[in-house]
């Protein structure tokens, strides 16, 4: 019996031949990363050393990467001590993929690793935070994991005790009618396979229309992958996979994409057309809980977003762009960018994007999470609404749980903000 | 036999077990006093000390789906609490067999606030309703984990080896 991409990756980086579903690994880590949480990481990898007669070291500091985005600039006082700790810490450990508070090299966790290239094809990535399914876009086999793990695989260079996670292969066909794309097709397809219903799960994605999709939208369909519950969400690396680490990331050196077998075993095969699908949106307060805009439209909006490690890529300010170009935010209604990283937002400057939004009377901020977790900025108000192309909802998420938050594309975001109420952008956006 | 303190139902996200805003909270120590928070009254019972350790919660599908924080599991281990639900997040589930918080999955569970639960390895069985339900083993690779105290203490045993 063959083997599924997830099985293949974690394999070769446990040494066997072959894995299958079920089977315990320990797979070296080819990369480590962090955001803020560092802190707590740092934490409980001292306390790993606690009583031993050695000093504590990291495994391999160059397979250590530490992004700072989910409270940047810091917001208090607690957060700049943490944020100092971490710094002293990667200085004495010599972490050079460190990425601090700067508008030349900044962004968030998910933008950053991809773009400098720091992920790539048949790697074990583990992240502490849930969206490090997003670099199995890369092909890579990309996963979340708490503090404590974190601190172990600083100590060990391994993941310990991982299930090989059972396949879900998502074949998709057909292609995205204009105002559709991969944020709807994710969103579709958390409603179908429901929050739970990829628990302990790798999703694989194939079809014409995941070939024919740049990396920027793979991307998407990972970083969401485990809102159904996914473990990882993998797209095998391909020629555009590769296109984008040379042209986009820099790399040089030789890249080989892991493929799954002729004859790997799927736990199940969910086939999808795009060429009908309609702009989704998920309804307050769970992800999976997905209609077509056009059973939602004409809600009222007081806040709408753009931006996050789902939507903050050029594409997505592009999209919003175009659709305000010429037109005004709603006087109701309060809208905030986020580029996905600080390259992002200078191209997005360069191509006049930046202005557009502004002129339309949209704030743009500092690359970073932004309000989408609610621990920074852009906190609703008591009964507030948003409508957001962030990636969850959970009741309480943007720092209110007397307000509510829609999640939807970066098209049907724009043309909201337009109208102030939940607008399908297939009707030229009113 | 243990104490229902608390019930409730499917996907409950880990933004309800400790909203994002306290993230930059992160000793286990000081974790505890924000679990629930925005639940003030089962927030309150639990500050004012009127849940005993040991105290169940009572969940259902999905428990603590959504971050990888690990302040969703060290609030509630920082409390003493026990959590039975019909099923766990994968990142909530390790989060919590690293920190040696005791979760238990039983996909049938039913019980109500105040009912009284015997937890055994095969079953629990509420002492209150009468009725008996399954419980699924931790694989042997979290359970490995469990008895070594944790994710601390089986990483520390794994250096001293190399």
């Amino acid at each position: 019996m063959g083997m599924t991409v997830a099985e293949r990756i974690l394999a070769r980086a446990s040494g066997r031949t072959r894995v299958a579903a079920g089977d315990v690994v320990e797979p070296q880590v080819d990369l480590a990363m962090s955001h803020e949480n560092a802190a707590l990481v740092i934490n409980q990898f001292l306390e790993i050393y606690q009583g031993l007669p050695r000093e504590p070291r990291v495994w391999d500091p160059a397979r250590v990467a530490i992004v700072f985005d989910h409270r940047v600039p810091a917001e208090s006082a607690k957060t700049a001590t943490n944020q100092k700790r971490v710094r002293e810490f990667v200085a004495r450990h010599a972490i050079h993929r460190f990425h601090d508070i700067r508008g030349d090299r900044g962004g968030i966790c998910h933008q950053v690793l991809p773009e400098n290239g720091y992920v790539r094809p048949g790697d074990v990535v583990v992240g502490t935070d849930s969206h490090t399914t997003s670099h199995g876009a890369l092909g890579a086999f990309a996963f979340g994991i708490g503090a404590t793990e974190m601190a172990s695989v600083w100590a060990l260079g391994a993941v310990l005790n991982v299930e090989v996670p059972p396949t879900i292969l998502i074949d998709v066909a057909g292609r995205f009618r204009p105002m559709v794309g991969p944020k709807d097709l994710i969103l579709s397809l958390i409603g179908q396979l429901t929050a739970e219903g990829a628990n302990f799960r790798a999703l694989e994605f194939h079809g014409e229309t995941i070939r024919e999709m740049p990396t920027s939208g793979r991307l998407v369909l990972c970083n969401m992958s485990v809102e159904a519950g996914a473990t990882a969400g993998i797209v095998p690396a391909d020629r555009e996979t590769l296109r984008y680490l040379r042209d986009e990331a820099g790399v040089l050196e030789p890249m080989t994409p892991v493929l799954p077998d002729e004859d790997a075993t799927y736990d199940q095969v969910l086939t999808v057309d795009v060429t009908d699908l309609a702009p989704q949106v998920a309804c307050p307060h769970a992800v999976d809980h997905v209609k077509p805009v056009t059973a939602v439209a004409g809600q009222r909006v007081d806040q709408v977003v753009i931006g996050s490690c789902t939507n903050g890529r050029l594409d997505d300010l592009a999209v919003a762009a175009d659709i305000l170009r010429d037109h005004k935010v709603a006087p109701h209604t309060r809208m905030l960018v986020f580029p996905a990283s600080t390259r992002i937002y200078r191209k997005a400057v360069e191509l006049g994007y930046v202005t557009t939004l502004m002129d339309a009377g949209a704030v743009v901020m500092n690359s970073g999470c932004g309000p989408c977790l609610g621990v920074h900025e852009g906190a609703l108000g008591d009964g507030e609404v948003a409508l957001s192309t962030t990636n969850r909802n959970f009741k309480g998420r943007m720092g209110n749980p007397r307000s509510e938050v829609y999640l939807c594309s970066p098209a049907v975001a724009a043309a909201s903000a337009v109208t102030g109420v939940i607008t399908d952008p297939r009707n030229g956006g009113r | 036999m243990a104490t229902v303190v608390y019930v409730v139902g499917d996907d409950v996200s880990t933004d309800l077990i400790y909203p994002g805003r306290y993230m930059a909270t992160v000793l286990p120590t000081e974790t505890p006093q924000y679990a629930f928070a925005d639940d003030a009254a089962f927030n309150g019972r639990l500050q004012g000390g009127q849940v005993p350790a040991g105290g169940l919660i009572v969940g259902g599908k999905n428990f603590g789906c959504g971050s990888s924080r690990e302040q969703a599991a060290s609030c509630l281990k920082g409390h003493a609490l026990v959590i039975v639900a019909r099923g766990f997040s994968r990142i909530f589930l390790q989060n919590a067999v690293n920190l040696g918080l005791s979760v238990v999955t039983c996909p049938t569970i039913a019980a109500a606030p105040g009912d009284e639960l015997e937890i055994s390895e095969r079953e629990v069985v509420n002492r209150t309703s009468g009725r008996r339900f399954p419980v699924t083993p931790l694989s042997a690779a979290r359970q490995a984990i469990m008895e070594a105290g944790g994710l601390i203490a089986y990483t520390r045993e794994r250096l001293v080896k190399s």
